[in-house]
């Protein structure tokens, strides 16, 4: 079964946010002249933020209770260029749940953003009962 | 100088007690765009079976950093940073970390390997609170680039 997909923007300000919030001032997440010294493309998103954007989604397929997932876990496949414009990139998640032993699912997640997977083998286990169906 | 591999199976000491702040975790929210009343309004989340307001579930990143740094720190280790890149996380959750928790870390290297000139270290980090109550387990790979 399929889950609502859901859809973020990224710009160099969240970036910015996200960096003081989780203490991460890596460079290459904010300056274009260190991004691109060390080969980037330009400034990239914290792996980790889009590891969260990915948890906003599943924490919402699971009505909004982070107590119902268990676990949650994936592989940083490619990274996120973020052009410093108003625009930035788009992320879009979308969930399948498959049903595990008792009262929990796993949902495979994937996460795209301009056509290609920047998550790979990204999965949460939850309960099933907090689901919305 | 690259990782050594004879570090498999070391434990850092726990990290000094870090105390989970309301504010800190509201800052968090809003920074990844979680508006939820629960990470923001300590009343929305005691109406849900919380003391306080709930963090969101990759907040923990901000707690193992702690550990990292104790890494980056120790020479034995051969860590260079400048050359790492996050290649893998994942947390397994005993129960949401809420402010007001006092939480400290042990990391655990439990990997490393070399391909391609590439260094691969894994580290499982115990995310805990003073007493000894187990909250989240943290396992991260990071990449060492030739």
């Amino acid at each position: 079964m399929s889950l609502e997909p859901q859809t973020y923007r990224i710009t160099r300000a969240d970036l910015v946010r996200y960096a003081g919030a989780s203490g991460d001032f890596n460079p290459i997440h904010w300056s274009d002249r260190v991004a691109t010294a060390v080969g980037l493309p330009g400034v990239i998103a914290h792996g980790m933020f889009t590891m969260a954007l990915a948890g906003r989604a599943v924490t919402a397929w699971v009505s909004g209770d982070p107590s119902a997932i268990t676990e949650f876990t994936t592989r940083f496949a490619r990274p996120i260029v973020v052009p410093d414009d108003d625009n930035g990139a788009e992320l879009t998640v979308t969930g399948v749940i498959k049903p595990l032993e008792g009262d929990f699912a796993q949902i495979d997640v994937t996460a795209v953003c301009a056509g290609e997977k920047v998550l790979a083998g990204a999965k949460a286990v939850v309960r099933a009962s907090a689901l919305r169906s | 100088m690259g990782l050594n591999p004879g570090y498999v199976g070391h434990t850092y000491p726990a990290t000094a007690v870090y105390v989970v702040g309301r504010e800190k975790i509201r800052e968090f929210a809003t920074a990844i765009g979680a508006t939820e009343a629960i990470h923001h309004d300590p009343e929305a989340a005691v109406a849900s079976g919380y003391l306080d307001v709930v963090a969101p579930a990759t907040f923990a990143i901000a707690l193992t950093a702690t550990a990292v740094e104790q890494m980056i720190a120790d020479p034995e280790l051969g860590l260079d940073f400048s050359r790492v890149v996050h290649g893998e996380q994942k947390f397994a959750y005993a129960r949401p970390i809420q402010a007001g928790d006092r939480l400290v870390c042990e990391a655990t290297v439990t990997d490393i390997t070399e391909r391609a000139g590439n260094g691969f270290l894994t580290t499982t980090t115990q995310i805990k609170t003073e007493l000894g109550e187990l909250v989240v387990t943290a396992t991260q790979k990071l990449v060492v680039r030739a």
